[in-house]
């Protein structure tokens, strides 16, 4: 079953501003799907219409077969969102803010209180039940957007930049969450600029760019696409010269430092082994780029050029 | 949502209103026991003792009726307005919107909250007006019949200007220049009897004054307006702008770009 369905989604704004011009989307149930564009691309476009926030233009917009027209309130008891920007009432606690949507899905007191003691707790924020949200830092409100959108315990997660301006340590426990409820059979839909963590979270993905769905594929079968990696490496000595290591197309950065491109046909081994008969050892090595992200620019130049 | 969870939807959207409002009770339910407190002591007790009886009542007693719906009025408007705009501005009605809740349920929350404004107020405003004046209810029935049909209709009304506010002078503009001029001139102060023919028949077009006299009917036993058609008055009121308030809800009009 889809658990979201999108043909020919348009919306042009009142004062003219088309910022769908036909999207089409389909994510299966139980996805960790990426929805990915530049800033501008329509996505919060998008993921508003699908929850109700902006009326749409014209096109379908079927949520575990729910329509959007036709059966609203159906679709969106399926939706939990995490909206890009905060949407809550800072003047109110945040235990209030959870027990109270969980009250605009039907929820009773009782169980909206379990359920909220459950969320806070998952996302470290059982402490801070009593404060007003505005007391909160901004990692902190984003979480609890997250625990306000799980109250319900949805069958959709849409994620819009849930990780944006939140610190290292907390993003990856974020992230570690999220593959949680994925795995619990949550399917999540997540726009986010960190191309990383797109890359790491999940299995499916499309690309928005200018209103148009440009890409629609799994990861593995775009990262595939990819012919050329580059990668910096760190040497244990100085070197003067570029070393031959044949086909490789190698820069030097500085006396200790390498830039390699590595097509789809070479190896890492293959080049550690030619460096080695240089005399040559590699300290250690990391991407110069992350993949997506060089796939994702390589394809937004190529939209334009076309 | 089947009804019982429309039931805890409808509860919680009133119990959230009627949490913001108590919560800040010294902006919300005070001030207007002062203001009536001072109209009370200058108008009633000052100026009023100049004046002579109107329909067989002290002056104080006769504005009594009309400076507690007064309150109930601008509370009951102020409450839906600030609290619907600032909603708006905050954008967590995006908290009700991507909910199933169905927008009667909406509405029926906000005037619920307007509504309990406007009766505490109303009580607390009654309380006082107990210091100056002696008056006995008339008719319980009637004066609670129209405490709270004026309570939802200004709850309306108020939510219909919060959704066509862009800022929070908007949301001030209409009770500045409209809601005050029509109260003070619906016959708080005066019997519309002591004004020229003209005058009478200009102020017939003043909702306002029908809500008042009914009110004062209730309290008082007179009024200059026969309260029956005072009341389906106010009941068409309601009736339209509940309907135009449900348009503009499932149009997602002010709310849905």
């Amino acid at each position: 079953m889809n658990a979201l369905k999108i043909e020919n989604l348009k919306k042009t704004y009142r004062n003219g501003v088309k910022a769908l011009c036909g999207v089409d989307l389909e994510v299966e149930e139980g996805d960790f799907f990426a929805l990915l564009g530049p800033n501008g691309a329509g996505k919060s476009t998008a993921i508003g219409i699908i929850s109700s926030l902006i009326n749409k233009t014209s096109g379908k917009v079927s949520v575990f077969d729910h329509d959007i027209d036709t059966d609203s309130a159906g679709a969106r008891q399926q939706i939990g969102l995490v909206p890009q920007e905060f949407n809550f009432n800072i003047f109110e606690p945040i235990r209030e803010i959870l027990i109270n949507q969980a009250g605009f899905y039907g929820i009773g007191r009782h169980e909206a209180s379990l359920r909220t003691e459950k969320y806070l707790r998952k996302l470290e924020l059982w402490d801070k039940r009593y404060d007003m949200a505005k007391e909160l830092s901004g990692g902190m409100k984003r979480r609890l957007m997250i625990a306000r959108a799980l109250v319900h315990q949805p069958r959709l997660l849409i994620l819009d930049e849930p990780t944006a301006g939140v610190d290292i340590e907390i993003r990856h426990s974020m992230w570690d969450f999220m593959r949680e409820i994925n795995a619990n059979g949550t399917t999540i839909i997540l726009t986010t600029h960190y191309l990383e963590e797109a890359e790491s979270l999940c299995n499916h993905i499309a690309i928005i760019d200018k209103g148009i769905t440009i890409e629609q594929t799994s990861m593995r079968s775009l990262l595939d696409r990819l012919h050329v990696e580059t990668f910096v490496l760190y040497l244990d000595k100085t070197i003067q010269e570029i070393p031959d290591c044949g086909d490789y197309s190698i820069r030097l950065l500085d006396g200790n430092t390498l830039e390699v491109d590595i097509h789809q046909s070479q190896n890492m081994n293959d080049l550690y082994k030619r460096l080695s008969l240089c005399d040559i050892s590699v300290l250690s090595m990391r991407n110069k780029t992350n993949r997506l992200e060089q796939l994702f620019i390589s394809m937004l130049n190529t939209g334009e050029a076309a | 949502m089947n009804f019982r969870q429309q039931l805890i939807a409808f509860n919680t959207i009133m119990v959230r209103e009627f949490l913001r409002f108590i919560r800040i009770w010294i902006q919300t339910i005070i001030p207007p026991v002062i203001t009536v407190g001072l109209y009370f002591i200058i108008f009633g007790q000052l100026i009023g003792s100049q004046i002579g009886d109107i329909d067989g009542f002290r002056y104080m007693d006769y504005i009594v009726p009309g400076l507690i719906l007064m309150s109930v009025i601008t509370n009951s408007y102020a409450n839906t307005v600030s609290s619907f705009f600032s909603a708006k501005f905050q954008r967590s009605i995006e908290e009700m919107i991507v909910a199933p809740i169905p927008n009667h349920i909406i509405l029926a929350g906000y005037i619920s909250g307007g509504v309990a404004r406007g009766v505490i107020v109303g009580i607390t405003v009654t309380a006082v007006s107990m210091f100056f004046s002696d008056f006995q209810i008339y008719s319980i029935p009637i004066t609670l019949t129209v405490f709270i049909l004026t309570s939802i209709l200004f709850s309306l009304a108020g939510l219909i200007n919060a959704v066509y506010a862009k800022s929070f002078d908007d949301i001030s503009i209409i009770p500045t220049f409209v809601l005050t001029p029509l109260t003070y001139l619906g016959g708080i102060f005066y019997s519309i009897k002591m004004l020229p023919e003209f005058w009478q028949n200009v102020s017939l077009a003043n909702p306002i004054l029908y809500m008042i006299n009914a009110f004062r009917y209730g309290l008082l036993g007179v009024s200059d307006i026969d309260t029956f058609t005072a009341i389906i008055i106010i009941i068409a009121f309601i009736v339209v702008l509940f309907a135009f308030t449900m348009r503009l809800l499932n149009k997602g009009v002010g709310i849905k770009p």
